[in-house]
């Protein structure tokens, strides 16, 4: 989709405001907002495309203000009560309790949590699948053009490339999960990945800085020839 | 739930402490197990391993040919490895090339190598001028590249991470592995610095 998060080449953010001797966390928070996300990955409840995708669906604005955390914290939410794992009726409820000083919370109704997850619904998390042969299309050195497309859902083709012309320099010929589909459970269509070199002028015309290289990992499916 | 003193808090604490207490109470998660992932991130992986990374490859060429081939497996031959990283690949940088690394999509980071990745890295001033305008973003940051390098950007919005191998300063021939290690900074990892001699001290972080 063409979202906020596809910042490539985007105008208008300022300087990179560097902090000097940075915490890893900035609050207790943010640790355990990525440190519960870390726990579910392992507990087979979504997979990391569909995770990604989600955090892309925030409204732009909220996106922008909600900081990393805040949208991990949002994909998190999000993903449980579609899922059925934990309701936003029942976070609501916790939360009014929570801002109430109750003494003890309402007792939590399990009978309808689709916890623990049957085996034909657990999700793989992880990226790629090695035991999986593919065959490349394509090979290094060669010119390939990158296809023009603007997919309502997920994607991992940024459009600062679609329709650019480049040169394969290196074929990660694993059997790699294409991450458009299985991001809405369309299929893992494993296939290789290509290192795409563009100089950049191709890609930032007359703007673009003198003697610099973009490189970019795409899957086959985004690639065509010339 | 403990402090519940909600009114000096960010909204989403108040959110992830709830929902914490949802999950633990319907035996989703084990509190416990946060805690120890919170005190791997703070505590174990960071930068430093990283640099042991690069320390070993100046000074054992075999090593480094072998990391420029294959970066995980190795990282793997010290003990290194982990989640978020199912391929590695180290660029090398030398007099004449210089490389830096982004994820424009959404901050992708080798955090078993690296840790987690500095909030500038993830800022969206980095995500969307680093690749566009890289040598003006350098220079604002304090690493002005001389003209005739040319400069690598690699945007990692697949499932391959990077790490950079920065050249080795000058004037370390003397030192020891632990010692180089010592002089690796982690944004000379990322590629948004490069190492001085120790005579000129190091830019830390």
């Amino acid at each position: 989709m063409n979202g906020i998060h596809d910042m490539g080449g985007l105008h208008g953010f300022g300087t990179v405001e560097v902090e000097f001797d940075e915490p890893v966390f900035h609050s207790e928070w943010e640790s355990r907002v990525f440190c519960i996300t870390q726990v579910l990955d392992t507990l087979e409840i979504w997979n990391l495309d569909e995770h990604r995708h989600e955090i892309e669906r925030m409204n732009p604005v909220d996106y922008l203000a909600a900081g990393y955390y805040g949208r991990w914290l949002f994909a998190m939410e999000q993903l449980l009560d579609r899922k059925g794992i934990v309701s936003r009726e029942e976070m609501e409820q916790r939360i009014a309790e929570y801002r109430a000083d109750v003494r003890h919370y309402s007792p939590l109704d399990n009978s309808r949590r689709r916890w623990p997850l049957a085996p034909g619904e657990r999700v793989r998390w992880g990226a790629w699948r090695k035991e999986v042969q593919v065959t490349p299309r394509f090979a290094a050195q060669q010119q390939v053009r990158v296809r023009n497309i603007h997919p309502p859902g997920h994607t991992r083709v940024t459009n600062y490339v679609r329709g650019k012309t480049g040169t394969i320099v290196q074929v990660y010929d694993q059997a790699w999960v294409f991450p458009d589909t299985r991001a809405h459970y369309q299929g893992e269509n494993v296939q290789p990945v290509y290192s795409v070199r563009f100089s950049a002028r191709t890609l930032w015309g007359v703007q673009a800085e003198a003697d610099v290289f973009n490189h970019i990992d795409l899957s086959e499916d985004h690639l065509e020839s010339l | 739930m403990s402090d519940k003193s909600s009114q000096e808090k960010p909204w989403q604490a108040v959110r992830i402490e709830a929902m914490e207490s949802l999950l633990a109470g319907a035996g989703i998660i084990d509190p416990n197990r946060v805690d120890d992932i919170v005190h791997r991130y703070e505590k174990n992986v960071g930068p430093h391993t990283g640099a042991r990374v690069v320390a070993h490859a100046w000074v054992d060429s075999g090593f480094k040919q072998r990391l420029l081939r294959d970066g995980l497996a190795a990282c793997a031959e010290l003990g290194i490895g982990g989640p978020e990283t199912e391929y590695l690949k180290v660029v090398e940088n030398s007099a004449t090339v210089h490389n830096v690394v982004v994820c424009t999509l959404c901050s992708c980071y080798p955090w078993p190598i690296l840790g987690l990745p500095p909030a500038w890295y993830k800022s969206s001033a980095y995500r969307s001028r680093i690749v566009r305008e890289p040598r003006r973003v350098l220079a604002e940051m304090g690493l002005a590249l001389p003209p005739q390098v040319t400069l690598r950007v690699w945007d990692s919005v697949s499932e391959i991470r990077y790490l950079v191998l920065p050249e080795r300063p000058a004037n370390t021939g003397h030192l020891d592995e632990t010692a180089l290690a010592a002089l690796v900074t982690r944004d000379s990892m990322i590629g948004v610095a490069r190492l001085s001699t120790p005579e000129h001290g190091g830019t830390r972080p």
